[in-house]
């Protein structure tokens, strides 16, 4: 297969970053109270990833090897910056709803951990087409999970009245415990199924820790490389 | 005054609990919660760390930022100030106090892109609180991260020793019995404050 479209493959099937990498947790469980809201934030998110690991890729020869991380994070938030500032000025509606998970997403590991695990050891194109692979999995597995909460806590799907009356919407599923309660059922359902899952792995990637994943991720590959 | 500090200290740690209902340092708290030892660890770490972050962040967003209205770096200042201020707050404990640096250091690293303490910098300059109130909002936001991720630890000891259907075991149940803490704590919703 061509390396690029693998790339993408890889990012939306093989390592999805919410669900098989389980990268990521905040916002997917926070903003997918409706599918819009994850789609938007999914769209955020990939936009600030494709631009960081192309950039990051693009500076990996100039960044000293010691200071890469703050150097990354100062990429990062400035990106974030701009898409912050954008949707504020163009999408006022989609900004309120995503609020402070939007410069939330500078710590959001899966784009530490592109930057440290690929984007700094491949070329710039590459890097790219990492970052849509990943930002459409992300995207995907955020609208899902917003599709799901929304049709069982509200009875709409994009806001659009799906199910007739009949059917009492069990508003929990919109509130802070049905994001819970989706994401339990939907690993259960994974492992149930033996889809591999960094959930039901004794090594976790990063032992599900956002602070932790861009160091000991990156490090654990290295060491993989190594040997 | 006082009771509206008080207020704040209630409302983030109970009410709007930082973990169970704005979903923010998830990560560790799923990760970091095996044993109610370490997790009290993590918990004090947590706090500590809080507290200084949201007075100097108030302090720079206050002194430097809106002087020279350069309020929409805010993000990129405070990411950088909490990573170099936790890795300053590691060296200091270090070299003042070894036992607390015994029962907190290995967790410090841990916090330094933890999203609950830049979440709580962003939210405190959007309530446009001030020096007082977001310290308080920061002790306040850390306890609740604590008191979330000890009960969490406590519930994840017993589990250990019940049997539990194949696919629920790992993260599953830990998720299921997060969203039953969650219920509970939205009982706090109805506090009239």
């Amino acid at each position: 297969m061509n390396q690029y479209l693998e790339r993408i493959y890889n990012g939306i099937i093989k390592e999805n970053p919410s669900i098989v990498l389980m990268l990521g947790m905040c916002p997917t469980l926070a903003v997918t109270t409706s599918a819009i809201n994850g789609l938007g934030m999914g769209l955020s998110t990939l936009a600030v990833l494709v631009f960081s690991n192309m950039l990051i890729s693009m500076l990996r020869n100039i960044i000293p090897d010691q200071v890469r991380l703050p150097a990354y994070i100062v990429i990062v938030a400035t990106l974030v910056t701009i898409v912050d500032l954008g949707l504020q000025a163009y999408v006022p509606s989609l900004y309120a709803a995503l609020g402070i998970y939007i410069p939330l997403i500078v710590v959001n590991c899966i784009i530490l951990g592109r930057a440290e695990a690929y984007a700094n050891k491949v070329t710039p194109g590459l890097a790219a087409f990492d970052g849509i692979g990943m930002g459409a999995g992300f995207t995907l597995a955020l609208t899902a999970i917003g599709l799901v909460r929304e049709l069982l806590g509200a009875g709409t799907v994009f806001s659009m009245k799906i199910l007739p009356d009949v059917f009492e919407p069990i508003s929990i599923f919109v509130k802070a415990p049905g994001a819970f309660l989706v994401m339990a059922v939907l690993i259960a359902i994974l492992n149930a199924a033996h889809i591999s899952t960094a959930a039901n792995k004794k090594t976790a990637g990063c032992d599900g820790c956002c602070s932790a994943c861009a160091k000991s991720c990156g490090t654990e590959e290295k060491e993989e490389t190594k040997e | 005054m006082n009771t509206s500090l008080i207020l704040i200290v209630i409302t983030t740690a109970l009410v709007n609990n930082v973990v169970l209902s704005q979903f923010l340092g998830i990560c560790s708290f799923l990760g970091v919660s095996k044993q109610i030892k370490t997790s009290a660890s993590l918990g004090g770490a947590v706090i500590f760390v809080m507290a200084i972050s949201s007075a100097v962040a108030n302090l720079l967003y206050t002194f430097l930022l809106e002087p020279l209205h350069l309020e929409y770096l805010e993000t990129i200042v405070f990411i950088l100030v909490i990573a170099t201020l936790v890795q300053m707050v590691e060296m200091f404990l270090k070299k003042v106090s070894p036992a607390i640096y015994q029962a907190l250091g290995i967790y410090l690293p841990l916090i330094t892109t933890n999203c609950a303490v830049l979440g709580v910098a962003i939210t405190n300059v959007q309530n446009n609180y001030g020096f007082a109130e977001s310290v308080a909002a920061g002790i306040g936001t850390a306890a609740g991260y604590t008191i979330a991720i000890v009960l969490l630890a406590g519930i994840r000891e017993r589990i250990d020793e019940s049997s539990i259907p194949v696919p629920f075991r790992g993260a599953p149940v830990v998720l299921l019995s997060a969203a039953l803490m969650a219920i509970a704590f939205m009982g706090f919703g109805s506090l009239s404050l």
